[in-house]
């Protein structure tokens, strides 16, 4: 087999051929023990005429699992030997094939599951291939993530005023691209409905990054500020029928108020008996929703809340006698999508005024007090700051946050129930937070695109597309163990060319 | 100033009944600190003075982190008053005190043992968090921080100017923006004698600030203590095992063995104190076992010299 070209490979030694054998194949055998109980057997709801059980056996796709896994472990094995450039090509080329067929389905897909692991596979394969023979040697590609990461912090105010106007001109992009191809120009509902839901992940990520990637509480129970901000918006919405506008600071403020009352007696609690209590928490919130039936409606939720108008003036056909509606103040004809568009710009206003407050607030004391004492408590002790009130203004202000967004996710909704707030939230929003790389803000907006569009990208693999999540996860985490974007530059400089500030 | 003890002044004293140096800061009586059945610190009493490098030392596990610990609010003394007079005649019982009002308001600064920094923060901003109780106020309790109104632009200048002066005078101004965590071992523990200095402290508590320097170094930080001595006229206690800084800039030295207190008085006396010899370096011709020792062990007297 060729080596590759030599500026890649400085020393040349000979495979070892038998290593990489061996270890491949002890990798299949792992494989095999593994797939063997797991994939091997289906159990199916019928019986053998003596009564037991009877079994599908999916050998075939035991071998197809464990042919993979020996070649991919010798693929990997081969470009840590040196040989690069060929793992490569096969690499992409086994991936190209595999995708496209996975897409046209031209040779009859055997099993998406499987054929959607070996898609990644190949991927990562060919990815691992590609950078070891491209890049200089010792070079790791988490490294140049970390340059990366210290670049885009340096060019933020480059970045950001980008991100910000691509966001602003999102909506009327879909419009755009639906011209290109062809159509008409027409802003898609879809894409834009997408939007809101990664904003409001994006808004989530950030709320509990103050808690989480600043003041370093790990915070299993995030959901239930959000809860509390969306119940609290549909009961006075529904008592008292107050507007959202007016709802809004009111249910942040309540959030915050459950912030302070939950974060109280878990204060003194440190690591992990605090994320374990945090936990309970949330479910207790989760909880006192379900079973209250005469307050929270229980279990069936809260319907009816009324949609968000656009400063008094609804989004409707048909508006109620003496009002008027959206389309009739601006003289347009009505359309669906006019709502949601709104909707976008309102997560989008919500999700930065989280971003701007945390970008402040880093620069304030509060914040700083809050970053030294995920550093180090003892030491804040020391210098005179309180502990106590420092913590549980982190957890307000998150808290409050939570809360902004629930409000939000109850007027788009319309409808609440204790359904939506399970750990999974809390487990997801975390996830964000922690793959985005703890305290980056740019992290979490990357993650959360990640987190939030993946599945909806893979909604063509049905159930699998879990399992395809589940595998980036692992990967990314193997990959980048302290987060995408993990990167955290001072809050104020002293010797920088730019002075001060 | 030192030299000026008076003789009778015998290290057996009640440290109050005979203090005539320069005015008392701080005044421990009777400071007693069980954990359960181990009593750590068992009815101390000494007098620090203003102005003055006051050392605590003594073997290992004798007791000196306990005082230190009770001190500065992170133990509640079992027994015993701590009181800290600031030249301004503002008067507190430390006992009595959460461990950050401690710091805040009677203005009892420490270093730990093993140094505490805020490491993935810049130098710098370790410096600025140590100023956070004035730069709060300044910010409006953040409030108007958030929006920029008031004077918090000043405050943080201010604050910035007072760390840059802490930085010069500790000779890490050149690593300003580095991570606390990087910084080698000897700068780690000057930037920690900074921080603690930039809370504006009535008193220092210093843990072993010398361990695991240079001797080049360890002669740096005798100077710098000096000089925080006698140019900022804070108050220093020292915890300290090497007996170059402790002889070199105490003015006062207290002994403590298995939670007693053994010896008081200037370095000079200390030194020559028969209990702390004793105590502190071991018996004299130590290298001989006591012939009752060396009964039990079934061996003959001079053996044990081989």
């Amino acid at each position: 087999m060729a080596t590759a070209t030599a500026a890649s490979v400085p020393v040349t030694r000979p495979v070892n051929w038998i290593g990489v054998l061996k270890d491949a194949v002890i990798i299949g055998l792992v494989t095999l023990a593994l797939a063997l109980p797991m994939v091997g057997f289906e159990t199916t709801s019928s019986t053998t005429e003596r009564g037991w059980p009877l079994l599908n056996t999916r050998f075939a796709d035991v071998a197809a699992a464990v042919i993979a896994v020996f070649l991919g472990r010798l693929a990997l094995n081969l470009v840590r030997e040196g040989v690069r450039a060929p793992v490569a090509f096969m690499a992409w080329a086994v991936f190209a094939l595999l995708l496209a067929n996975l897409i046209t389905e031209t040779v009859p897909v055997w099993n998406e599951a499987v054929e959607t692991l070996l898609v990644i596979g190949a991927f990562v394969v060919g990815f691992v291939a590609t950078w070891r023979w491209l890049s200089p040697e010792g070079t790791t590609s988490s490294e140049v993530m970390d340059d990366v990461a210290a670049g885009l912090q340096r060019w933020n105010r480059v970045i950001a005023p980008i991100g910000l106007l691509l966001a602003l001109a999102f909506p009327w992009l879909t419009g755009l691209y639906a011209l290109a191809t062809g159509g008409e120009f027409a802003i898609s509902r879809n894409a834009v409905d997408l939007g809101v839901l990664l904003l409001t992940y994006v808004m989530l990520g950030w709320g509990l990054n103050i808690i989480v990637g600043l003041a370093g509480l790990l915070d299993l129970g995030y959901v239930a500020f959000y809860a509390v901000g969306a119940y609290s918006y549909a009961l006075l919405a529904l008592n008292f029928g107050w507007g959202f506008w007016a709802c809004l600071p009111l249910a942040g403020v309540l959030a915050a108020l459950a912030g302070i009352v939950l974060g109280f007696p878990v204060l003194r609690l440190h690591g992990d008996y605090f994320a374990i209590v945090t936990l309970g928490f949330g479910e207790i919130i989760r909880v006192v929703l379900t079973n209250w039936s005469s307050f929270t409606g229980g279990p069936n939720g809260l319907s009816g809340i009324p949609r968000p108008t656009f400063f008094g003036f609804p989004f409707e056909r048909n508006p109620a006698e003496g009002e008027t509606a959206f389309h009739q103040l601006f003289g347009l004809e009505f359309e669906g999508v006019h709502r949601v568009v709104f909707l976008y710009y309102l997560i989008l206003l919500l999700a930065l005024i989280t971003n701007l407050f945390t970008m402040r607030i880093r620069r304030l004391p509060l914040g700083r007090a809050w970053e030294a004492l995920r550093e180090d408590e003892i030491a804040c002790r020391s210098l005179g700051i309180n502990p106590r009130n420092t913590k549980l203004t982190a957890f307000a202000v998150a808290a409050m946050f939570g809360g902004f967004a629930g409000s939000f996710f109850a007027t788009r909704q319309g409808f609440v129930s204790p359904e939506s707030f399970t750990f999974i939230e809390s487990a997801l929003i975390l996830a964000i937070v922690v793959l985005g790389g703890m305290g980056s803000q740019l992290g979490i907006v990357l993650a959360a695109v990640l987190v939030i569009l993946l599945p909806e990208w893979f909604r063509e693999l049905d159930q699998y597309r879990m399992l395809a999540f589940g595998v980036g996860m692992v990967l990314i985490m193997v990959w980048r163990p302290r987060g995408l974007l993990a990167h955290r530059a001072p809050t104020l400089r002293l010797n920088s060319a730019g002075g001060g500030r | 100033m030192s030299g000026d003890l008076p003789a009778e002044r015998g290290p057996t004293d009640p440290a109050a009944a005979t203090w005539d140096r320069v005015p008392p800061l701080l005044t421990v009586e009777h400071l007693t600190m069980r954990f359960g059945g181990l009593t750590a610190v068992d009815d101390v009493s000494f007098i620090a003075g203003q102005r003055e490098i006051t050392a605590i030392i003594g073997p290992n596990g004798a007791g000196k982190t306990t005082v230190f610990n009770c001190l500065t609010g992170f133990y509640r003394p079992t027994a015993g008053r701590l009181s800290l007079e600031r030249g301004d005649g503002t008067h507190y019982l430390l006992e009595r005190m959460e461990g950050f009002r401690i710091a805040r308001e009677a203005r009892v600064a420490r270093t730990f043992q093993n140094i505490r920094l805020f490491p993935q923060m810049s130098v710098l901003e370790n410096l600025i968090v140590a100023q956070h109780n004035k730069l709060m106020l300044a910010s409006g309790y953040t409030v108007l921080g958030l929006f920029g109104i008031g004077g918090y632009r000043e405050a943080e200048r201010a604050a910035v100017e007072k760390a840059k002066f802490w930085l010069d005078r500790v000779g890490l101004t050149a690593r300003a923006d580095w991570d606390a965590g990087n910084l080698p071992y000897g700068d780690q523990r000057r930037l920690e004698i900074a921080r603690a200095m930039c809370t504006e402290p009535a008193l220092l508590c210093l843990d072993e600030p010398a361990a695991g320097l240079n001797p080049r170094e360890s002669l740096e930080l005798n100077q710098l203590l000096l000089s925080i001595r006698d140019d900022d006229g804070v108050g220093v206690l020292l915890i300290e095992h090497d007996m170059s800084v402790v002889m070199g800039i105490s003015d006062h030295v207290i002994v403590l063995d298995y939670g007693r207190k053994i010896a008081d008085g200037t370095p000079v006396e200390v030194r020559n104190d028969p209990t702390v010899i004793r105590a502190y370096l071991g018996e004299e011709e130590s290298d001989e076992l006591p012939p009752e020792v060396a009964a039990d062990l079934g061996i003959a007297p001079d053996a044990g010299t081989q």
